[in-house]
């Protein structure tokens, strides 16, 4: 028997002994131990790799400790704990055992020593996250789930391919640190980016998370993106083209947040931004950056799930959460609209809350290092986050016009779910020295130093102020979509004739060759059809004597090469 | 005592079923004769694994039969090669009888079952008997009594459907030219040579040197046999008799039939004509290659559009079979091992697959796919067992699968054969197609309204997920398979370097 040592293996197990036990209780209590026993599985462990094999002559380790393997591990084993509490209310089968998949195979992802485990436990999450998504049983949910599932399945076969190019350059599959500048490499960081939402690749995440159920939204969000970004700090650290990738994934969904009317595709956004500051700081790979790399990744992963858990919330009490059908919710949700306003005051990095000392590691690494221009846009993204987060969502889901719904307060286990991560998200924000002794290197770094309190102050308060204003003397109208256009009207002045001209001309032609393409692979599929269907020529059943014809030529083929 | 059945071993591998077949039509009604055959066939199982745990560091057994001596009299002989397919087909025929209780005991009258485990055994027998022998016209004796209980076998399924009597009717036509082009092949060699024992021949035909008439009786050999194997586009009779049989013939035959029909084929090309056979090497490269490929993609593509399950996996079969031939094609080391583990392989994934169709039919009424909405829920334990033998037949990592197609991908890259590897991927992805859409109708849509199905029995289930545990474990532990069929090969490469003088 192969070894087994991996919390994955935990996981999985659960998974299996799950739809056995009686729907209640008993299943939510096994499912919150899990992530328990499954940081006991690797937290007392020393560094090092357990449970090698040797698969074909390739060198297979499931389980690699250090200190970033372990960061990570760490914060999906918690946000697996929270969630399972967020989730207590569901009694959904399919649901409770893909959710268990799901977070076992993107922690057995994370301890992967070697690419072909990597691979193994990529596909899992992949294939398991995506039932999160049909578990709303709609046909549009289905229909997400299925774009969803080619894009992640079609990160998986990349990578694959990467990985054999990769063996064959190098002979071995160990999952260390690359270079760029082979096929194999290429195809791996292809891979790892389409899964991180880079720009352009980035479509499927604002496309699948907000059509997700309550909860699976908010497993989705702890997850895919945060797997991806480990593997990119594991394999490509210090790569500087990640440096702009990333720059301009903090920069662009800035502008399609705000447009947005969906307070879970808002959320969607802002991950993806929040994704631009963790992929800055791989690229640019000094140990800080690196430090603040998992340090992002771990507050980010707290306060996006409690940001998710409160509009998750208020989509389970309501039945929307569409901004301009919300409002004043405050009145009857006062818990969940504190916890709210705690997950935007972290992700807007205040002080004293858990995004302010994982933002600034990185914001200092790449003043440090002299990325002057990519300072300015995180500094303009940090700006961005905090209109669109920080104050679009809780004002829109619990203040501005009121909208005249009563909800009730969200259930108890929710609201205990979103404390905890609350108080977390405060505690790191008081008190990071933990969080930093966790951090992959060592670097001493003072958060709370006065030009850091005083530039994020100012930064945070002037757009607070400009915010303030507009709303006292109604030039920030009340509905949704005016917000908008107030907002991008500057850039959208400049720039509307070019990129509309372009855009223009691209999508002509993009229609153009889909129509050409489409109509051709119509034909190829018609003529398949009509060979191979149910009363094609290959399908059909034949009269014996056709079948003795084939024989016959058959033989008479064979015996010509005789004379050949 | 225990010595005489040692050195008699060979024997009784062949003797014991057939000796038990006729004791088994005398033992009257279903449940005495179906455990009778069961037992049987465990005792054939245990007797092939000490067969293998023998020949596996690579001794040969030679037996002579009734004490004449080869080439004279006839003999058995086991080698590592043999013996894994010996293992294999008495393993399934382990593995499936116990299937068989629930599944037949709904297809079949209680008053005919017993003929029906007679006729299992018997083909059974025959099966044994073209592996294990040494001896060219025994091959075609046994060959004849597999093939003819096994048209009784498929044409017992006209109780539930009675197009399984033209299935069975066309088997028989095309079952029969195929032993007849066998037999004028093997008629052939003996003019040439003047014996029949296989050992025998190859020194023979080494020292007689090619002639046209060798060339005859390898063509005829080959079309021979690969109408058993349902080589494309010989394979006309598969997809009926597959689908028509019986749910437990089905698995079995599946799992052995063309399997034995394959080591058959390499037995005679590479022990018999040898390795260097230059005329060989031509027609595999010409013929042979292009069919397996043309197999690999036009059979899946029908596999796709089918609405019966049966008939799915029947088409897929012809698939597999063409990836078993393009191993032997490549005429490498690492070739032949990917065939010759894929026989293992896919006897395991189909075999499960194949019951998993079956316990649809006895528990759902069915295998049509489309009636088989939202099974998922209502047969968890067998829609799961479908879900892991789909991703082995796929060829994803952690199944057996994916160790046959990473040999057959390595074996193609070896002779730097680029295109063939790309094909072999290729054709991988029409896999993901066809056994998807089974996942989807069973998980993803809801049942039909007013349908009441229940989960299969154990006595079925248990089966199901040993072959499906099979294809897991030896997917990840992969160690004795590869070796086996590695050592299997390399005995066929190396016991035909036979001096062909020019």
């Amino acid at each position: 028997m192969p070894e087994l040592l991996t919390p994955a293996t935990l996981y999985f197990a659960a998974a299996l002994i799950l739809p056995f036990l009686p729907k209640g209780t008993l299943r939510q209590t096994l499912v919150l131990l899990v992530p328990i026993a499954g940081v006991g599985v690797f937290w007392t462990l020393p560094e090092g790799t357990f449970s090698p094999y040797n698969l074909m002559g390739l060198h297979i380790g499931l389980m690699r400790i250090d200190d970033l393997s372990r960061i990570f591990g760490l914060i999906f084993s918690i946000a697996a704990f929270l969630t399972a509490i967020y989730a207590w209310h569901v009694r959904d089968t399919i649901q409770q055992v893909a959710g268990l998949l799901y977070a076992g195979s993107a922690i057995g992802a994370v301890f992967a020593a070697d690419l072909v485990t990597l691979f193994v436990f990529w596909e899992g999450t992949a294939i398991a996250s995506v039932f999160l998504i049909w578990a709303r049983r709609t046909e549009g949910a289905y229909a997400t789930g299925m774009r969803y599932l080619i894009i992640q399945v079609g990160s998986g076969v990349i990578l694959l391919a990467g990985i054999v190019l990769y063996y064959r350059e190098t002979g071995t599959v160990s999952f260390t640190q690359m270079d760029l500048g082979s096929y194999a490499t290429w195809a791996i960081f292809l891979a790892f980016g389409i899964k991180c939402a880079f720009p352009l690749l980035h479509n499927w995440l604002q496309d699948a998370y907000p059509a997700a159920t309550v909860t699976g939204t908010v497993m989705l969000s702890a997850f895919t993106t945060k797997l991806a970004v480990y593997a990119l700090a594991r394999g490509f650290p210090g790569t500087e083209i990640l440096i702009y990738i990333g720059a301009v994934m903090t920069l662009f969904p800035i502008f399609y947040a705000v447009i947005e009317n969906d307070l879970r595709r808002v959320l969607a956004y802002s991950l993806n931004n929040q994704l631009g500051f963790m992929v800055v700081g791989v690229g640019i790979g000094t140990p800080l950056a690196l430090n603040g790399t998992a340090a992002h990744a771990f507050c980010h992963i707290l306060y996006k799930a409690l940001l998710f858990m409160s509009v998750g919330a208020v989509l389970f009490r309501t039945g929307t959460a569409k901004g301009s059908e919300l409002g004043g919710l405050y009145k009857t949700m006062p818990w969940t609209m504190v916890f709210c306003v705690i997950g935007a005051a972290s992700i807007s990095a205040f002080p004293l809350f858990s995004g302010f000392i994982s933002k600034s590691l990185i914001l200092s690494a790449s003043a440090n290092e002299g990325h002057f221009i990519v300072w300015l846009i995180l500094l303009f993204a940090s700006a961005g986050v905090f209109h669109h987060s920080g104050i679009k969502i809780p004002y829109f889901a619990f203040f501005a016009h009121d909208s005249g719904k009563r909800p009730k307060e969200a259930p108890r286990h929710m609201l205990l779910a979103m404390g905890l991560t609350a108080a977390l998200c405060i505690g790191i924000g008081v008190y990071p020295a933990p969080l930093y002794a966790l951090l992959p290197y060592d670097v001493v770094y003072e958060p709370y130093t006065t030009s850091h309190v005083v530039t994020q102050l100012q930064l945070l308060f002037f757009s607070a102020l400009a915010f303030a204003v507009l709303m006292k003397t109604g030039v920030y109208p009340p509905e949704l979509r005016s917000t908008n256009l107030d907002f991008d009207w500057s850039y959208r002045r400049v720039l509307p004739s070019v990129v509309g001209g372009v855009r223009h001309a691209v999508t002509g032609t993009w229609r153009f060759a889909a129509r050409v393409a489409l109509h051709r692979v119509d034909r190829m599929l018609v003529g398949i059809y009509r060979a191979h269907g149910p009363q094609g020529l290959l399908a059909r059943t034949w009269p014996t004597g056709s079948m003795v014809l084939w024989i016959a030529v058959l033989l008479g083929m064979t015996l010509v090469l005789t004379y050949v | 005592m225990m010595a005489l059945i040692e050195t008699n071993l060979p024997a009784l591998q062949v003797v014991l079923p057939l000796v038990a077949a006729p004791l088994c039509a005398m033992l009257g009604r279903g449940s005495r004769s179906w455990a009778f055959a069961t037992i049987v066939s465990w005792l054939t199982f245990l007797i092939a694994l000490s067969l293998f745990t023998k020949t596996f560091g690579g001794t040969i057994i030679s037996y002579e039969m009734g004490g004449w001596a080869p080439p004279v009299g006839i003999e058995y002989r086991v080698d590592v090669l043999n013996a894994f397919v010996l293992m294999i087909v008495s393993g399934m025929a382990a593995i499936v009888l116990p299937y068989a209780r629930r599944s037949v005991a709904a297809e079949i009258p209680a008053e005919r079952q017993s003929f029906f485990y007679t006729a299992f055994l018997l083909c059974l027998t025959g099966l044994l008997g073209v592996t294990i022998t040494g001896d060219a016209f025994n091959v075609f004796v046994f060959l004849e009594i597999s093939s003819l209980s096994t048209y009784a076998l498929v044409a017992s399924g006209a109780w539930r459907n009675k197009r399984a009597l033209t299935a069975a009717y066309n088997y028989l036509i095309m079952g029969t030219v195929g032993a007849t082009f066998f037999v004028i092949g093997i008629g052939m060699l003996y003019m040439v040579t003047g014996t029949l024992n296989m050992a025998d021949l190859a020194v023979r035909i080494a020292a007689h040197g090619d002639s046209s008439t060798v060339h005859m009786g390898f063509v005829f050999i080959l079309i021979g046999i690969g109408l058993k194997l349902a080589m494309f586009p010989l394979h006309l009779w598969l997809p009926n008799a597959y689908s028509f049989a019986p749910s437990a013939v089905t698995a079995f035959l599946a799992a052995t039939a063309t399997k034995v029909a394959v080591y058959v084929m390499l037995r005679f090309m590479f022990t018999v004509f040898g390795f260097d056979y230059e005329f060989q090497a031509a027609t595999l490269e010409m013929v042979v290659l292009p069919l397996a490929i043309l197999a690999m993609f036009a059979a899946s593509l029908v596999a796709i559009f089918q609405d019966d399950l049966k008939r799915m996996l029947a088409y897929s079969s012809v698939a597999q079979i063409g990836y078993i031939l393009l191993g032997l094609t490549f005429l490498t080391d690492t070739g032949l091992t990917a065939a010759i583990i894929h026989l293992f392989n896919h006897a395991v994934t189909k075999g499960a697959l194949f019951m998993v169709a079956g316990c649809y039919v006895l528990m759902a009424g069915t295998s049509s796919i489309s009636s088989l909405r939202g099974v998922g829920r209502d047969m968890p334990w067998t829609t799961a067992a479908f879900v892991v033998a789909g991703f082995s037949l796929i060829g994803l990592p952690l199944t057996v699968g994916f160790v046959s197609k990473w040999y057959l991908v390595l074996a193609a890259l070896e002779l730097g054969w680029w295109p063939v590897a790309l094909l072999i991927m290729a054709s991988s992805l029409l896999a993901i197609i066809y056994v998807w859409r089974v996942v989807e109708t069973a998980y993803l849509q809801s049942a039909p309204e007013g349908t009441v199905r229940k989960e299969a029995p154990l006595s079925m289930l248990i089966p199901t997920w040993v072959l499906v545990a099979m294809s897991i474990w030896f997917g990840i532990n992969a160690m004795t398979t590869s070796a086996a069929a590695s050592r299997a090969a390399d005995m066929l490469i190396g016991s035909s370097q036979i001096l062909w003088e020019d």
